[in-house]
């Protein structure tokens, strides 16, 4: 039901409902605060529309669609999604750049489009219950209309302890799939149809743009500004978040070079240096002389909000990191801000990542396995594994040598990380094993288009980690979801569809030159830095994991949650394995990245089950309206 | 308790979280069956300074001296008998 959604529209609600279809919008007024209420209609009211997001381009849009005849009620974004649709037809998604869950409903032909954004910036669910579609911007809204509590879909839980997340369209909920990124849904004639609109794609063949390399970082620099512009329009002050690193230092730097446009930003510090950026983020602050405000997360601000995170995030998590994601957006919107740019999406657009730099060294050393120094390479990428010496190297050596004998191989660039993950694993349940059919790496390679094989092996490893980790992980637990738990909406400017169709044209020597990474961003966006941001060691963004739930008195439901009698009654862990893990934090031994995740993925498994399926009753079952539903049966009669 | 009852006990429990003797094969490799990762391996050298006074070189830090049960016990018996 909607008011299952007002933390994402705490504005207000609006509906519309004929003899077929129902939609209901909650509200976070952004642009056209007066007239953009939803759902929005066309000229003579035979096309309605309720979405979720941000149409950027709509300026642009309006006076094109204005110049072939239409008319317009109000001046939001919304209204040009049901002209262009009156004008383009189905095709009036590539007029889009946006971020976007759409319902549109063509009353004449008594068709519904339900259309989700290129990247999956915005979620999208839906099921199919009693020959009704039902559909909704998070799955709690679906749950009221389940009327049993749902069922943990073991299949997706195989795959996020394997990639991080469930592969698209499976969602943690058995029956509840999303439209998948760059997707439409079409129900017409009491039929569903699925169709991808737009991808990710590589040139085949190194039919890669041949510019020379100033060339290119112009272009590049020009349309990143035009995309951070573009998502500075709102009739609502916009921040942005600053991390210290160089992705949102470069938009930060782009926003104070807009004349017109103050610059507001937020950032996360921790406790625990190991995991802090503050020394960069106020150099950026100093560089900027930007308007800042900070949070400090410490070990008991995580466990203090790790399972209302779960609530939001709707599936487990093996790390904490979309917590301090979720404290930031409070402060955001503490301060009287809903709007704030990130610069997520670079390293997985621009090739920023430590993992495209590992299957690059291992591409390299897979041509000549033999080789005793090719693996040194792997120093430079993780300074503290001593390979050279001959110490703990050869495990490590072991360990990134893996999969060296198939180097075309689909797995190959993240096969080392999906081997650590899926240690979670050890700890399913026997029960659960035998309910599992699937595998979970087949699963994913049966999504890879058929183009796939012939793209270089950077891209590849690129498409693999934007469909995977990006988009079924960073964008929605720790992006979407953390952003809206505070009513804060977030925008990408480097998931612009044109900078990503920019960045896909170029050769990978420009993403990765050698070992720099985002080198054609640092070449394009370098000079408007200190140069000890463009310079730094990337630090991947991480959070406090298991000391969040140990240091000092455990919260009350991790012992509940971990308990022998609970892990028992849920049923999808091993109650003795699980017992010995929890022992083995608690004695205080030194515990790896396999401990760390295995035991977030089974306290937040754990949770899920509790807020969804075992609180059903209490918190789901008496609701009563959903966010959107069309008959199935009703169009088929017509 | 014998060495290798020690070293079977400790690797069952703490990487395996089990006490089914059947998990693990004396001969089996951590590396290779996914039974220890690389800071697991930090964990095991601890465990053979804390429990047998071994100190582990960096030079001895090999798959011959820690992959296995066996390799373990062959590389504690080494390291703790007295000179010949």
């Amino acid at each position: 039901m909607i008011s299952q959604l007002r933390h994402r529209g705490p504005d207000g609600f609006g509906f519309y409902s004929d003899d077929s279809i129902g939609l209901a919008h909650a509200r976070l007024s952004i642009i056209d605060l007066e007239g953009g209420w939803q759902p929005i209609h066309n000229e003579d009211k035979t096309v309605w529309v309720v979405f979720n997001g941000e149409i950027f381009n709509y300026i642009e849009l309006r006076q094109t669609l204005e110049r072939y005849g239409h008319s317009f009620y109000t001046h939001s974004d919304t209204e040009v999604i049901v002209h262009l649709y009156e004008q383009f037809g189905e095709e009036f998604i590539q007029h889009l750049n946006g971020q976007f869950a759409i319902a549109l409903w063509d009353v004449a032909q008594r068709k519904l489009l339900l259309v989700r954004d290129r990247a999956g910036i915005l979620p999208l669910f839906y099921t199919v219950q009693s020959e009704r579609l039902f559909f909704a911007s998070e799955v709690k809204a679906l749950l009221p209309i389940l009327g049993c509590s749902p069922r943990l879909n073991l299949s997706a839980l195989d795959q996020l302890m394997t990639f991080w997340a469930p592969v698209s369209p499976q969602t943690m909920f058995q029956g509840v799939y999303e439209v998948s990124p760059g997707h439409l849904l079409k129900a017409v004639d009491g039929k569903l149809e699925h169709r991808r609109y737009w991808d990710w794609n590589f040139p085949q063949d190194e039919a890669y743009r041949r510019d020379s390399a100033d060339d290119l970082a112009e272009e590049l620099r020009t349309l990143l500004i035009d995309a951070t512009r573009l998502r500075l329009r709102a009739d609502v002050p916009v921040g942005a978040y600053l991390s210290g690193g160089i992705d949102s230092s470069v938009l930060a730097a782009i926003i104070r070079q807009q004349g017109d446009v103050s610059l507001r930003t937020f950032s996360i510090g921790f406790e625990d240096e190991d995991y802090d950026e503050s020394a960069y983020q106020r150099r950026m602050i100093e560089h900027l002389d930007a308007d800042h405000s900070r949070i400090t997360c410490g070990n008991e601000d995580i466990a203090a909000a790790f399972e209302q995170t779960i609530f939001h995030t709707e599936s487990p998590v093996l790390r904490t990191a979309p917590v301090p994601m979720s404290l930031l957006s409070g402060l955001v919107r503490a301060q009287g801000y809903k709007v704030v740019l990130t610069g997520e999406g670079a390293d997985e657009v621009l090739g920023g990542y430590d993992i495209f730099k590992e299957a690059k060294i291992r591409q390299f050393w897979a041509r000549n396995p033999a080789s005793r120094w090719r693996p040194l390479l792997l120093q430079r990428l993780y300074p503290y594994l001593d390979i050279s010496r001959g110490g703990s190297g050869a495990y490590l050596e072991a360990f990134f040598g893996m999969g060296l004998d198939q180097p075309n191989s689909p797995h190959f660039s993240h096969l080392t990380r999906w081997v650590s993950t899926s240690k979670c694993k050890e700890f399913f349940s026997a029960d659960l094993r035998r309910q599992l059919n699937d595998d979970a790496r087949k699963a994913l390679e049966e999504s890879l288009p058929m183009a796939f094989p012939t793209w270089h092996p950077f891209n590849r490893a690129q498409y693999i980690e934007a469909k995977s980790l990006m988009a079924g992980y960073l964008l929605c637990a720790q992006g979407d979801r953390m952003l809206m738990a505070n009513s804060v909406e977030g925008r990408f400017p480097f998931l612009d569809h044109r900078v990503i169709e920019f960045a896909n044209s170029i050769h990978p020597r420009l993403k990765m030159k050698v070992l720099d990474e985002k080198y054609l961003l640092k070449r394009a966006m370098g000079r408007l830095l200190p140069k000890e941001i463009v310079m730094r060691h990337k630090q991947p963004y991480r959070a406090p994991n298991v000391p969040a739930f140990f240091t000092g008195a455990s919260p009350a439901y991790v012992k509940q949650m971990l308990d022998r009698s609970t892990i028992e009654r849920y049923g999808y862990f091993d109650t003795d394995k699980v017992e010995r893990l929890v022992g083995k934090v608690q004695g205080g031994r030194a515990i790896g990245n396999s401990d760390n995740m295995a035991l977030v993925g089974i306290l937040s498994t754990q949770i899920w089950h509790r807020l969804f399926i075992e609180n059903y009753t209490r918190d789901f079952q008496s609701s009563t309206t959903s966010a959107g539903s069309v008959s199935l049966r009703k169009m088929a009669e017509v | 308790m014998s060495a290798e009852t020690k070293l079977r006990t400790y690797i069952l429990e703490n990487y395996l979280f089990t006490k089914d003797p059947s998990a693990l094969n004396n001969n089996d490799s951590f590396l290779t069956k996914g039974i220890v990762d690389s800071t697991g391996m930090l964990e095991i050298i601890h465990f053979l300074q804390d429990e047998f006074h071994v100190h582990v070189d960096d030079a001895e830090m090999i798959p011959e001296n820690l992959d296995s049960v066996n390799n373990l016990v062959a590389f504690v018996t080494k390291k703790t008998s007295p000179p010949a």
